[in-house]
């Protein structure tokens, strides 16, 4: 059970963060101001992943996602000069809208309805060395499945964006 | 100064949390024009799918709580490699048709 | 007598030599007079964050005179020794010239980015300083994957820089930053790998855990991970934008790259940015690598923090020295660096402490043999490994070169047949 004083009100300072910034990549003009926000995005969720007492995860998304994954996409941003840059919707916003509407509907009826059944514990302890055991003991095939699909991930964007001999560099 | 106790944070607000930022997510993937705006909401999708793994990993009795640790730090390296090809795959689209409009990208070959 | 009064730390509230006293004391205070148990945490964490924001404080200005005296008597010159008796005023002209310009924003430049890129700058490197321990009990905050937080925190540099470049609607500043974006991304791997050798010798992620195991073993860990410490002041100094790797902001470079736009203070910001993360630096590597604040034993005499302090001044000295001595490199040379030398001699080294950790994990051998032996091993397979990379990899030293050496052979189209192009090629000197 979370309740300690702080860690409440950070939680909530923290939700409405991320939930105004995820808001803002959606409505924002500019295309580089919503990847901008969407790494505040990613900064603000690994908040709740604290608040959540998983610190190695939220060190993890930190890493990976506000600083690997955004600068991917603001690589991808300036390596496509001629393209445009705003960030609008298709015409078939209103239809998207309607189905993330029932999406939200859905899930919240059954997050509510559900009987769960919550522990009483209290926040975990140091998560990195018992996630390190558990990468290593009862999943160790999924974690070498993972590093294979790195490395697949790797050798394919190389492929894609490799420039054929004899082509205008 | 007595011990404000606020109550304290229910499942149901972090599932509420993670539902709207999924809401949100599958709205910013179905209806941006920009191939990169779609990977932004499928990006959010994914983090909005680990917030919820990581709150039942937290609060739900389970035998082993910190599998759900596991299988989001899973869902983050599945999620970068993703994100690698899906860019990879837009800056090699635009090097051929010099647009990332997904309207305009209707033709597989011509 | 006096040795035995020196050297016992009392827990008295003003023995400065423990810093945690004070926070005790006022938890006391506190406690006595029944106050909610978050107002201790909240005072001692302001007491420690005022500490360290004034030692950040104190050191971007300081530095600014350091670095440029020390450079100038590098190179026998005789650095600022105007203002000031030897030119100590220098930083406060610096600071009042910075003040006093116009800040200038490019009329279509979005102005809430331009602003904030100065400050998403700032804000990872005095961060950092919070998980740094300063003595036997005194962490600002101590986390058990700080060694995770120091390398997430430095990898927000890079949309700083992005920001700042693309922010200023110049195509210039644009290009600059691509580059010192591509030069940091590919830095970090060298980073992480090599900071990894020293997490798996010291068992624990975080800081103070690896400052105490240097104590139970009485070795610093650049004796155990020599190749370690060599691959991570390189990158580290490609990561910092300091000579060598300064291509960002050199002065003959592409007009200032990504913070041409900026003038007046933000620009000071990007200036005292840049120090300030060089001081967090050398303060992580003298926590990783040098043994923070212990020092065999000194510690119990010269308060803890003191000889942190010198020891982060020492390792500054390294980075000014290579920036005063060293020339630069071009952005194709750094690349391949750090993909071809750097990341291949980073994973040998991993792999060499993970069969070292194996072994004395598995033997039953007591410290007092392998300690001493890993150091051996450590520093003749680290001087091996550069020596190999160098015989395999560099380019032949020519004494006389006839050719200009690339890392990529570049077409030079041959000068057109008229008679003016005959004559220059005729009088072309190479």
């Amino acid at each position: 059970m979370i309740n300690d004083t702080g860690i409440v009100v950070a939680f909530y300072i923290l939700a409405a963060t991320t939930v105004g910034c995820a808001l803002m990549v959606a409505f924002v003009r500019e295309l580089v101001q919503a990847v901008l926000f969407l790494a505040l995005a990613f900064v603000g969720i690994a908040g709740i992943y604290i608040v959540l007492s998983a610190d190695f995860v939220a060190v993890v998304q930190v890493l990976i996602y506000a600083g690997a994954v955004a600068v991917l996409m603001t690589f991808a941003v300036m390596l496509t000069p001629a393209a445009d840059r705003k960030n609008s919707s298709t015409a078939f916003w209103a239809p998207a809208a309607v189905l993330a509407g029932l999406v939200l509907v859905i899930i919240v009826f059954v997050s509510y309805d559900t009987n769960w059944q919550i522990a009483n514990r209290p926040q975990f302890g140091a998560t990195a060395a018992a996630l390190g055991e558990a990468l290593l003991k009862p999943y160790v095939v999924p974690f070498e499945v993972a590093s294979v699909l790195l490395m697949t991930a790797m050798v394919g964007a190389i492929v894609l964006t490799k420039e054929e001999e004899g082509e205008d560099a | 100064m007595p011990d404000i106790l606020l109550a304290s944070v229910p499942l149901e607000h972090v599932l509420l949390l993670g539902g709207i930022l999924f809401a949100i997510g599958l709205f910013v993937a179905l209806s941006k024009r920009n191939a990169i705006g779609i990977l932004m909401g499928v990006e959010l999708m994914l983090n909005a799918v680990n917030v919820t793994l990581l709150a039942f990993s937290r609060y739900v009795v389970s035998p082993r709580p910190l599998d759900g640790q596991v299988f989001a730090v899973f869902v983050i390296t599945v999620a970068a490699a993703e994100a690698a090809v899906a860019l990879a795959l837009a800056v090699s689209v635009y090097k051929h048709r010099e647009t990332l409009n997904i309207d305009e990208i209707d033709l597989l070959r011509w | 007598m006096i040795m035995a009064l020196l050297t016992i730390i009392t827990d008295n509230w003003w023995d400065i030599r423990d810093l945690s006293n004070l926070s005790h004391e006022i938890e006391k205070l506190i406690g006595d007079a029944n106050g909610p148990a978050w107002l201790i945490y909240v005072v001692s964490g302001l007491l420690g964050a005022i500490g360290i924001v004034s030692f950040i404080g104190g050191v971007a200005v300081i530095n600014i005179w350091v670095e440029r005296r020390v450079v100038g008597r590098m190179q026998s010159r005789l650095g600022p020794n105007r203002l000031g008796p030897f030119g100590l005023l220098q930083p406060v002209a610096d600071a009042i010239k910075l003040m006093q310009k116009e800040v200038l924003m490019p009329g279509t430049a979005s102005g809430l980015i331009f602003t904030a890129a100065p400050i998403m700058f700032t804000v990872p490197g005095i961060l950092l300083m919070a998980v740094l321990p300063w003595g036997r009990n005194m962490t600002l905050a101590s986390l058990d994957v700080g060694v995770l937080f120091l390398l997430a925190a430095s990898s927000l540099a890079a949309l700083a820089v992005f920001m700042a470049g693309y922010s200023s609607d110049n195509k210039y500043a644009l290009f600059g930053s691509m580059r010192v974006i591509a030069m940091l991304v590919s830095y970090e791997i060298p980073i992480v790998i090599s900071l990894l050798g020293v997490v798996l010798f010291a068992g624990t992620m975080d800081l103070q855990g690896i400052v105490l195991f240097q104590e139970k073993y009485w070795a610093f860990m650049i004796l155990l991970q020599p190749l370690a410490f060599f691959i991570y002041f390189i990158s580290v100094s490609a990561e910092l934008n300091r000579t060598p790797a300064d291509i960002a902001e050199a002065e003959s470079e592409i007009v200032g790259g990504y913070h041409t736009e900026y003038s007046g203070m933000k620009f000071g910001l990007f200036y005292a940015a840049e120090l300030i993360n060089a001081v967090v630096v050398s303060a992580i590597i003298s926590t990783l690598f040098l043994g923070g604040w212990w020092a065999y034993k000194l510690d119990e005499i010269v308060p803890g923090w003191m000889i942190y302090i010198g020891k982060i001044y020492g390792v500054y000295f390294l980075f000014v020295w290579t920036r005063g001595t060293l020339p630069r490199f071009r952005i194709d040379q750094l690349l391949a660096f750090a993909w071809k030398w750097m990341t291949p001699m980073a994973i040998l080294n991993l792999i060499l402490v993970a069969a070292e950790v194996l072994v004395w994990d598995e033997s039953g051998w007591s410290a007092g043999v392998m300690i001493p032996a890993f150091v051996v091993i450590n520093g003749t397979l680290a001087i091996a490994t550069v020596y190999a990379f160098m015989r395999l990899l560099a380019p032949k030293f020519e004494r006389f070169p006839t050719a200009l050496r690339f890392y990529s052979n570049i077409d030079v189209p041959s000068l057109p047949a008229t008679a003016d192009g005959a004559a220059r090629a005729g009088t072309q000197t190479v």
